[in-house]
């Protein structure tokens, strides 16, 4: 186990009161909270380098550019890309995935291609290929689910053809916690002459992701789920994909030389970053990937199988209580959505707010995987660095009371 | 924990969510509105006979949490039976219900009067709003 009291002690909002409770926060799938690390380097960079990048001949212009740069360097290290030129900062996951099916996608597939994805996908590495489907007349397939909602391989092998061009899967589901065999996966990609995009959302956060070990050729995440601030993702791809892609922004930054009817692009990773960049979003970025390597992602992964075993330990001696997904721990994040009897979520997670304890209710952005698993809605608790034991507890007592409070009162 | 609550889970309120009136749907020649709250996924069918600029019959179904259940179900029992005009105006004072301003108390509110709480709960208003934001689309569009 981390030592969370310490790692609490950086996170200033952690340090409050909810309806008059010590605040429990259990929503990490959504978004983190921020240390004072972080928010002393966005701070920093407002009060002593800000300045526009890559044009100023001036010293801030220099400072913040160095700034700039230097975070997109240990994004570098931080997923182990060979160049900066394979990292292109986004707005977030959603962007980046965006930014491969309008460019890649839109210039490779043709009418009767195929795009494989799963029906564990977060809506937001649903609807891009959706789009890119009907616009290239290219076929949407979904590989099926494992009933514990994992992928097994021979599913992957039967789903992927010939014919399959991308193929687009989350590393870490945002509901069941199922982290999914990425490697093996894209070797099979690869086999069928398919790229091969990784959501890795929620996986960034919580694992040391490796993108030469992986060998995928995109890989997409967001800074504001571990540790950075909202506004700010990345763009992993492999510097021969993407020295053929073009643009999909066009504007100030991007350019090298423009002329009344035509112009060309910046090198890689510019061309891509048109407009004013997110500067100080990035620089927090990168201030929360120094935040988590000193505490080591390894170690983090570790902390968070513990808190899932535990959980799901304590939570299933809670009669009526349903956990999806993954029953060995060891398979899934530290994510638990459940279901308590017929109460429903939102019910559940107003309760548990009321005891400061703060939980997702609804259907996560997966309303495809919502079908699969026959709910409207479920609660999720997921959990991250600063989170310990005591939480958990915490949260089961609150899970007594919900069911105590709907069952008996009424 | 109990007594904040307690503002908000009533227990007519409960009542309404276990044992809903009016669930089902109308089968013919009826108003066919289906709406969700794409935040939180619950959904409703709402479903309204209108004849004469009066709401002669209304049926719900749904899914949805104890809040938006039961406001359907207080919903349709309260438009049933009355003009298109008198449903909107309930509908507004509904609306100002939840947004915690003075709302005009001269209409019998019956039930609904016991989601007054919700207004203490922001994350909650959109669902008890979801069912008459469905009825008010289905009589505006009857008024077409």
């Amino acid at each position: 186990m981390l030592n969370t009291k310490e790692i609490r002690s950086y996170f200033p909002i952690l340090n409050q009161e909810i309806n008059g409770h010590p605040l429990v926060y259990l929503d990490n799938g959504a978004t983190s909270q921020k240390p004072i690390q972080v928010i002393e380097a966005i701070k920093k960079y407002y009060e002593f380098e800000n300045a526009n990048v890559h044009r100023g001949v001036h010293t801030l212009g220099n400072r913040a550019t160095d700034s700039y740069e230097g975070a997109r360097e240990k994004v570098r290290k931080f997923i182990n890309a060979k160049s900066t030129k394979e990292v292109i900062f986004t707005r977030g996951t959603t962007t980046a995935i965006n930014m491969v099916a309008q460019s890649y996608g839109q210039a490779n597939l043709k009418e009767g291609d195929e795009i494989v994805i799963t029906h564990m996908e977060h809506h937001s590495n649903i609807i891009p290929w959706q789009q890119l489907a009907k616009r290239t007349g290219a076929v949407l397939k979904y590989i099926d689910l494992e009933a514990d909602g994992t992928l097994s391989l021979e599913k992957v092998r039967e789903t992927i053809t010939n014919q399959t061009k991308i193929v687009s899967i989350v590393y870490v589901s945002n509901v069941l916690g199922t982290m999914n065999p990425i490697k093996e996966i894209t070797q099979i990609a690869h086999e069928h002459g398919a790229v091969m995009v990784v959501d890795g959302a929620q996986a960034a956060p919580h694992l040391k992701l490796d993108v030469q070990a992986l060998d995928c050729d995109f890989l997409a995440f967001s800074g504001h789920k571990m540790c950075g601030p909202t506004g700010i993702g990345v763009l992993y791809g492999k510097e021969a994909l993407l020295d053929k892609m073009e643009p999909v922004e066009f504007g100030g930054e991007m350019i090298d030389f423009v002329g009344l009817y035509d112009s060309t692009w910046k090198e890689l990773p510019w061309k891509f970053e048109g407009g004013t960049p997110i500067i100080a979003g990035a620089i927090g970025l990168g201030a929360a990937i120094d935040f988590l390597e000193e505490i080591g992602l390894d170690e983090i992964e570790k902390h968070e199988h513990e808190l899932a075993a535990y959980a799901m330990e304590r939570m299933s001696t809670i009669e009526g209580l349903t956990i999806y997904g993954p029953v060995d721990p060891a398979k899934r994040a530290g994510i638990v959505t459940f279901n308590l009897d017929d109460v429903h979520p939102h019910d559940v997670a107003t309760v548990l707010d009321m005891s400061g304890i703060a939980v997702r209710a609804g259907h996560h952005c997966a309303q495809p995987l919502m079908k699969w698993l026959q709910c409207v809605a479920t609660a999720r608790a997921s959990f991250y660095i600063y989170n310990s034991e005591e939480d958990l507890d915490r949260l089961v007592t609150g899970l007594l009371s919900a069911k105590e409070y709907f069952n008996d009162v009424f | 924990m109990s007594s904040n609550l307690d503002q908000l889970y009533r227990r007519v309120i409960m009542d309404h969510y276990k044992n809903p009136r009016n669930k089902g749907s109308i089968e013919d020649g009826a108003l066919t509105i289906d709406m969700n709250n794409p935040t939180c996924g619950d959904r409703i069918h709402l479903t309204l006979q209108v004849e004469d600029g009066k709401i002669q019959n209304a049926k719900f179904d749904g899914e949805g949490c104890s809040i938006s259940m039961a406001s359907a179900s207080m919903m349709t029992q309260a438009v049933k039976g009355k003009s298109v005009e008198e449903a909107l105006q309930l509908s507004s004072t509904f609306s100002e219900m939840m947004l915690g301003k003075d709302y005009d108390d001269s209409l019998d509110l019956e039930d609904i009067e016991s989601l007054s709480g919700v207004s203490q709960f922001p994350a909650r208003i959109k669902c008890a709003t979801l069912a008459w934001k469905a009825m008010e689309k289905g009589v505006s569009e009857e008024k077409e």
